[in-house]
């Protein structure tokens, strides 16, 4: 087992006070808080700045943990003493910070402290006090990619979700389900499964379980709510004279007219070709001017002809 | 531990449903009514509808609601902090995926 330096993970000393624990907490908690921060592991240092403050925040917990010392030589494995928390009490306040169903402490934390027996208690109480008939409901977050939601079709997930076991302790536990994808979900939209979530209470119904969705970046179209960008590159005499160009759209190529004098940013508007939905999204086509490269005499000769037919000043209005 | 679910599970989108009553939504977010109560006086939850029977939400509300219960418990906001930042959050997003359309 690793140990974990709590001082270290709120970036305070040793012989910090009370009120600096506090604040530093508070810092760090709203720059990793998992509803706030864009981090990739705000997830997992939130977690693990909740258990930190958990137990420096209480004198019982800081005192007991202090006794260990700074911990093993870096490693070595970290095991609890046999006379550990004689003396100490820990009941009283439970854990607070992101004690969501599934607080979930560090093999560390439970080994000292033992949260889990704490957790479990919480999750049966939460479903006790709101509807005795029905079980916990479960919540997940997944990340699919835009053709699911484009296209539906069914996708494979590995959901971790918190349980009870036999013992009372909770326990994590990997399900790998296979879900049909709602045709045209958002990012931030959820699946719910009926009856996924915790089995039924005596008499009850079961839980269900609620998947949100955010979306993979695609490799052709930016997603804004159910309106779709796609960047379509232009050869200059087709943004200038107009021209019908093959376009990608998510139901297939479509022949596309591009206005006789566009440019750079002019935006085409394909109704109804974005997330399919009652009322679909629309794609947008955003032209880009594409160059041809002056590579060889031919191309050259074709851009000075250019030059000497077109009196043009791209940097008329710098007014230079 | 693991377990492998056979066959094929297909849902409904939740935030496409308007019928979220008061109850449901406390059970969703493991809070009293109280709170939700709270949420509506201070503008975080809009009713979509009230009838006799009681307040409606719509489905989006379920995710804004447990937000909001998060930054409360978490943060030890109050309620006008949490609505303050749930609407910073969501101008964020917005403001995000309008940036993602325009880089590349």
């Amino acid at each position: 087992m690793d140990f974990k330096d709590y001082y270290q993970v709120m970036g305070v000393a040793r012989d910090a006070t009370e009120p600096q624990i506090k604040q530093a907490y508070r810092r760090l908690a709203r720059k990793y808080h998992p509803d706030v921060s864009k981090e990739k592991d705000a997830e997992a240092r939130f977690k693990e700045l909740g258990e930190a403050y958990e137990v420096l925040k209480s004198p019982e917990k800081r005192a007991a943990y202090d006794q260990l010392g700074t911990g093993p030589r870096p490693g070595e494995s970290f095991k609890p003493p046999p006379d550990w928390g004689a003396g100490f009490e820990f009941s009283g306040a439970g854990p607070q910070p992101g004690a969501d169903a599934g607080a979930d402490y560090s093999d560390f934390f439970e080994s000292l402290f033992g949260g889990a027996a704490r957790g479990a208690r919480r999750g049966t109480r939460q479903t006790g006090g709101f509807d005795q008939g029905h079980g916990e409901d479960h919540h997940a977050k997944v990340l699919l990619d835009l053709d699911a939601a484009l296209r539906g079709g069914s996708r494979q997930m590995t959901l971790r979700l918190p349980e009870v076991d036999a013992e009372g302790h909770l326990v994590f536990r990997e399900r790998t389900l296979n879900v049909q994808i709602p045709k045209g979900i958002q990012a931030g939209q959820t699946i719910r499964l009926a009856g996924q979530g915790a089995p039924a209470p005596a008499g009850g119904t079961g839980g269900d379980l609620y998947i949100e969705v955010e979306f993979q970046p695609h490799p052709l179209y930016r997603v804004d709510g159910r309106d779709l960008y796609l960047e379509l590159p232009v050869a200059p005499w087709e943004a200038a004279l107009g021209a019908s160009v093959q376009t990608p759209t998510p139901g297939g190529s479509v022949d596309l007219k591009i206005p006789a004098g566009s440019h750079a940013g002019t935006k085409l508007r394909l109704r109804s070709r974005g997330l399919p939905a009652t009322v679909p999204g629309d794609l947008y086509v955003v032209l880009q001017i594409a160059l041809p490269p002056a590579v060889d005499d031919k191309s050259k000769d074709a851009y000075r002809a250019m030059a000497q037919a077109l009196p043009f000043n791209p940097r008329a209005t710098l007014g230079v | 531990m693991k377990s492998e679910i056979p066959g094929l599970w297909s849902g409904e989108i939740f935030e496409e449903r308007t019928e979220l009553g008061v109850d449901e939504l406390c059970r969703l977010c493991s809070v009293d009514r109280t709170t939700i109560v709270q949420f509506v006086e201070e503008g975080v939850l809009s009713v979509a509808e009230a009838d006799p029977t009681g307040w409606r939400f719509q489905g989006g509300a379920l995710r804004r609601a447990r937000v909001a219960v998060r930054l409360q418990k978490d943060l030890e906001l109050n309620l006008p902090g949490v609505a303050l930042a749930l609407e910073l959050l969501e101008e964020l997003d917005r403001l995000r995926s309008q940036l993602g359309v325009l880089r590349r």
